[in-house]
């Protein structure tokens, strides 16, 4: 049985930061790996420490730099990884859902999963749409926002809790092969032990190009252009209470005071 | 050039993103030129048409199939009415289940899809959309250049259509086509307990910015000063330092407090979604540009190691170290 997850590099914005163009400048970011993803490659490892003829596979679309990120995802005990990069796609710079469901759907093709676990959103651009829009392209079932899943292999099928608003989860049953977007607080990701780091270093990671999953630069044209990054202009109008600790917390205090919350 | 939007009900109910919809969708309707019809899939369509049947809507299809959501159903259901009225817009909720049906419907319909929608403009051949980035800290726009498109717009954005319309409504049949390989068993509620944040006056409400449960002890000192109760971003709840029941927050609690302290807290989105009822919104959070000032009545910009101490002691508490 094999396990896809797809994996990605997320960028976050420092405190202070800078827009070039149509993006944050590069020197404003830092790179981790997506939050959601974390918990979809838990639940494949711990699929895998459950049966040992379960395989991990990540996917990621990313440059050289993402290897880091992947490399983590090896060392908390993925099997191996795919990276899909090349010249074309570092001069597209963004990428539309259309486009990545694309690229990862040639890959899942090829490696043929029975489970395709991805992250309900990547933090960054926060789409929240490239798992169900890969389900769809794969001809798999779907599950999105899962945070439960129980697994029965001789009926294929997996039991799942789809987490809704307002406190409200959905029990369903969903047939394998299937994609599940997976929602923070499924599992508890583990840390990557120095073990697992050393073992990372020795595991597959095979990069691929956009031509080597089987497509060509077409997959890159898309009718959705980015046009503008600014900062929103702030809707605020907070109050700002300035000066040490003890003098903004006597700001506060005295709001509290006078509102009557606190009478001591 | 019409609009197609997709209603939502949850266990007998319209929810609220549903009239919201007539509203983003009568005014993408009015840049278009057209009509806007809506959709509602499964449960008493009749009664959710009448609900539905607001100013400002053409007509109410219904697919009476089906008691709750299931995706299979949806899909089947847009895609046959799409290709009947072909719609210049697709718009859906950027709810949970519209995450759970639109991108599935954009691919198999080859429309691109924008999610998350926060304004849109409509211009010449396509549309410019505004959505935002990096947890809320940018805005940017798209521009979609096609003759359709589908789009998901952001709940609690645009406000709920109130008055009542002159809408046809005209049911469907649909041939879902087979079995659906999803089966929906029921529900559950979770976030139950002894500890009802919504009933609180004042909340001191803890984000990922305490870093350690170890340091959890702090805030808890700070709201049992106050004689206030104890919630959280959904972090804090993840990594199980505190219960279910503490969550603010779109998948949590609805909270309306007189006074809400948002310590550590980015003021995501779907935090946001839980707490931008109180009364008076206060912040403490060393990041000037963190989201929560926006709707922030009463700011401090610093450390929270350094001003929760210090607010312990101007009650004349001891605050633990941490
Ligand atoms: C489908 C879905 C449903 C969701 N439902 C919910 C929900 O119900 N509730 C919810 O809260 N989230 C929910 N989320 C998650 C949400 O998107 C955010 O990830 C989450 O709200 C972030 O929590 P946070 O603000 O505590 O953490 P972060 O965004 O990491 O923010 C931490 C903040 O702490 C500040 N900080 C750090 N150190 C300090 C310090 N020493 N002093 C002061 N400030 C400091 C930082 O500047 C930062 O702004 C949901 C997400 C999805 C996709």
């Amino acid at each position: 049985m094999k396990v896809l997850v797809t994996v990605k590099e997320v960028a976050e914005v420092d405190d202070e930061f800078q827009i070039s163009g149509l993006d944050v400048d590069d020197g404003s970011l830092e790179y981790d790996l997506n939050e959601w993803d974390d918990y979809a490659v838990e639940e494949a490892v711990q699929l895998s420490e459950a049966d040992d003829d379960v395989e991990v596979v990540t996917v990621t679309i990313g440059p050289e730099r993402a290897e880091e990120t992947i490399r983590m995802a090896l060392a908390k005990g993925a099997d191996r990884a795919v990276r899909v990069w090349d010249d074309n796609l570092a001069d597209a710079g963004f990428l539309d859902v259309d486009t990545k469901a694309a690229l990862l759907a040639a890959v899942a093709e090829a490696e043929a999963p029975d489970i395709v676990f991805s992250g309900v959103q990547a933090g960054d651009d926060a789409n929240g749409a490239t798992g169900v829009a890969l389900a769809e392209r794969l001809g798999f079932e779907w599950a999105a926002v899962v945070n439960d899943f129980e697994l029965d292999r001789d009926a294929d099928v997996a039991s799942v809790r789809r987490e809704l608003e307002g406190g409200v989860e959905e029990l369903t049953d969903v047939e394998l092969p299937a994609v599940f977007t997976i929602q923070t607080g499924i599992n508890e990701p583990r840390y990557a032990s120095l073990r697992g780091i050393r073992q990372a270093q020795r595991k597959e990671l095979e990069v691929r190009t956009i031509d080597d999953v089987g497509l060509d630069e077409s997959v890159l044209e898309s009718p959705v252009d980015r046009t503008d990054m600014y900062e929103p202009a702030s809707e605020g109008d907070a109050t700002y209470w300035e000066g040490s600790p003890e003098e903004t917390a006597g700001e506060l205090a005295a709001f509290l005071r006078d509102e009557g919350v606190v009478s001591s | 050039m019409s609009v197609l939007a997709v209603a939502e009900h949850r266990r007998g109910e319209v929810r609220d993103v549903s009239y919201e919809l007539v509203t983003a969708g009568r005014r993408l309707a009015d840049g278009l030129g057209g009509e806007l019809n809506l959709l509602v899939v499964g449960g008493d369509v009749d009664g959710f048409a009448e609900d539905l049947n607001r100013d400002g809507v053409d007509t109410v299809y219904t697919v009476d199939d089906g008691e709750e959501f299931n995706h299979g159903i949806h899909a089947a259901a847009i895609e046959r009415l799409h290709a009947d009225l072909e719609p210049t817009a697709l718009v859906a909720p950027n709810s949970v289940d519209g995450l759970d049906y639109a991108p599935a419907v954009a691919q198999r319909l080859d429309v691109p899809l924008v999610t998350d929608v926060i304004d849109f403009e409509v211009d010449g051949g396509g549309i410019e959309v505004t959505r935002e980035q990096y947890g809320g800290k940018v805005e940017t726009t798209y521009q979609v250049d096609a003759d359709q498109y589908a789009v998901t717009v952001r709940p609690a954005e645009w406000p709920q259509a109130e008055d009542r319309g002159d809408a046809a409504v005209e049911p469907i049949d649909v041939d879902v086509g087979g079995e659906s390989g999803t089966t929906v068993n029921g529900f559950e509620e979770v976030g139950g307990g002894d500890v009802d944040i919504t009933e609180a006056d004042v909340l001191v409400s803890i984000g990922r910015g305490i870093e350690e449960a170890e340091n959890l002890p702090l805030v808890e000192e700070l709201a049992d000063t106050l004689g206030a109760t104890l919630s959280s971003s959904r972090p804090i709840v993840d990594n199980e330092w505190l219960p279910k029941n503490r969550q603010v927050g779109q998948s949590g609690k609805v909270v309306t407090p007189d006074v809400y302290i948002a310590i550590g807290i980015s003021g995501a989105v779907q935090h946001v979604a839980g707490m931008k009822g109180a009364d008076t919104i206060v912040a403490i959070n060393t990041d000037p540009n963190a989201p929560i000032y926006d709707i922030a009545d009463y700011g401090i910009v610093d450390d929270l190691f350094d001003v929760v101490p210090a607010l312990i002691e101007e009650f004349g508490g001891d605050p633990p170290e941490v």
